[in-house]
């Protein structure tokens, strides 16, 4: 048996490249009104919640201030994360990499369990005998692909006016069209953390093989 | 330091490969295929009449934000602003059985619809206000839409930033029972900077299909000859997406 799964391969670097994209593109949107707000509305700065920085062009797509094109990236970006993402999780409860690998046991929520795996983490030792994935690891990707993935589909369609007729409810359940806004854009930076240290754990961690794992499968 | 430079060097990889893609033709084929995407599978899931949200008067935002054109830079504006719009003409032409010239004053005799909408800019905001005016609908039937005619065009006063300003929809839009011809806001007439006399309210779509200034709705066959092709002063100038519900 690989140690990775065709699928979740396939489905790993298909949604890299749409992470990528929509963040990028997504700054490029931000730029148009740096303003968050709470509710339904909210239009004017004085009424934010708050401002967020100008974003450079190095940091966007395009590389320059272009809400147009920004747009057309990010929207057709959203299909194939989209849609990758209800496949990934189709993928992961048929082949049981879901209960066998992410699912948390009770033993492992022990504060004695968690504070010996952060301690772990710290010594930067990663040998986990038995289970694929640490507690920490299970956390991780189980909050990334339970939470903040589906998150940003779900907050993405509230922002649609077009799509709201479907589903009025989902705007409601984000308390209104600029708090799912507003929920898009901190969702988006909390991937952008987990990206972060994801690949500091990657470079720390036999690196080459880990990366070559993710492409040919590995061994288990 | 070092770290962050290979971070920008990554990225302005990414950028660059994009602008690659969105210049091939492919790649801009693809990317303007996405707006049809959205268009069908909105209307597959909300069926083409689905309506927008109404609010309560309770939620109507203070101060109802002008963006774009704020006024017209004409004589004949400036003097039907003094004069209440007295001489201020709508003309429904096209592909129409019979052409209508109206005046305010028959816009306001026409049976009213009055709706409360959140709007929606393409930059993120947005506003909710009170809307009310005719349905479109009902002056395409008045004059008598022929059967060959496949878009609404909206002709405006105001020329922003050198360009004429108009929009377009599709018949299901011009048919959608909030899509109206509005003359009030809040219950009051409407302010200059939103686009007195009249505009255009697509309550399903953003900000930039809604017409302010509104002099002449169009009954056509394409839109190829019109502007520059592409349906309305921001796609053709921008290149934002014709079907702005996303």
């Amino acid at each position: 048996m690989k140690k990775h799964a065709l699928s979740t391969r396939l489905w790993h670097w298909l949604n890299l490249v749409c992470v990528v994209v929509l963040f990028m593109s997504g700054l490029n949107i931000s730029n148009a009104h740096r303003f968050l707000y709470w509710g339904e509305t909210g239009s004017d700065p004085a009424e934010a919640l708050f401002a967020v920085i100008r974003f450079p062009g190095w940091a966007t797509i395009p590389g320059y201030y272009n809400l147009a094109l920004a747009r057309d990236w990010h929207l057709l970006m959203a299909w194939p994360f989209a849609f990758g993402l209800a496949f990934m999780w189709l993928a992961m409860l048929v082949n049981r990499h879901f209960t066998r690998d992410l699912m948390t046991t009770r033993r492992e929520w022990r504060p004695s369990a968690i504070w010996r795996d952060v301690v772990d983490h710290l010594k930067l030792n990663f040998d986990h005998e038995g289970a694929k994935f640490n507690f920490l690891q299970k956390l991780a990707y189980g909050i990334v692909l339970g939470v903040f993935l589906p998150l940003m589909v779900f907050t993405g369609l509230a922002i649609s006016p077009g799509f709201e007729p479907a589903a009025p409810w989902l705007v409601d359940l984000f308390a209104g069209r600029q708090s799912a806004r507003t929920i898009h854009f901190i969702t988006a930076w909390a991937i952008f953390g987990f990206f972060v240290v994801h690949i500091v754990l990657v470079l720390l961690s036999k690196p080459v093989r880990q990366i070559r794992d993710m492409i040919t499968g590995g061994e288990a | 330091m070092k770290r962050r430079m290979a971070l920008a060097g990554m990225a302005a990889l990414i950028t660059g490969a994009c602008s690659k893609i969105s210049k091939s033709e492919t790649g801009s084929k693809l990317l303007g295929a996405a707006d049809d995407w959205h268009r069908k599978a909105h209307r597959a899931l909300a069926g083409k009449q689905g309506l927008a949200k109404e609010y309560s008067r309770a939620d109507l935002s203070p101060n109802f934000r002008g963006n774009g054109s704020q006024t017209v830079d004409s004589d004949f504006y400036r003097a039907q602003l003094v004069n209440g719009f007295a001489d201020w003409r709508l003309e429904v032409r096209g592909l129409v059985e019979t052409p209508l010239s109206l005046s305010l004053d028959n816009i306001r005799r026409l049976p009213q619809r009055t709706q409360i909408t959140r709007h929606d800019c393409v930059e993120g905001w947005s506003a909710i206000g009170e809307w009310t005016g005719v349905q479109l609908g009902l002056l395409l039937d008045a004059a008598g839409v022929r059967p060959e005619a496949n878009f609404i065009v909206f002709r405006c006063a105001d020329n922003y930033k050198g360009s004429d300003y108009y929009e377009s929809v599709d018949m299901v839009e011009a048919y959608h029972a909030q899509t109206i011809v509005a003359h009030m806001l809040n219950g009051e007439a409407l302010p200059e900077k939103n686009g007195a006399p009249l505009r255009m309210r697509i309550e399903r779509q953003l900000g930039y299909k809604h017409a302010k200034y509104l002099t002449a709705i169009e009954a056509v066959s394409s839109l190829d000859e019109i502007g520059k092709g592409k349906g309305g002063y921001w796609e053709d100038t921008t290149g934002y997406q014709w079907y702005a519900g996303v």
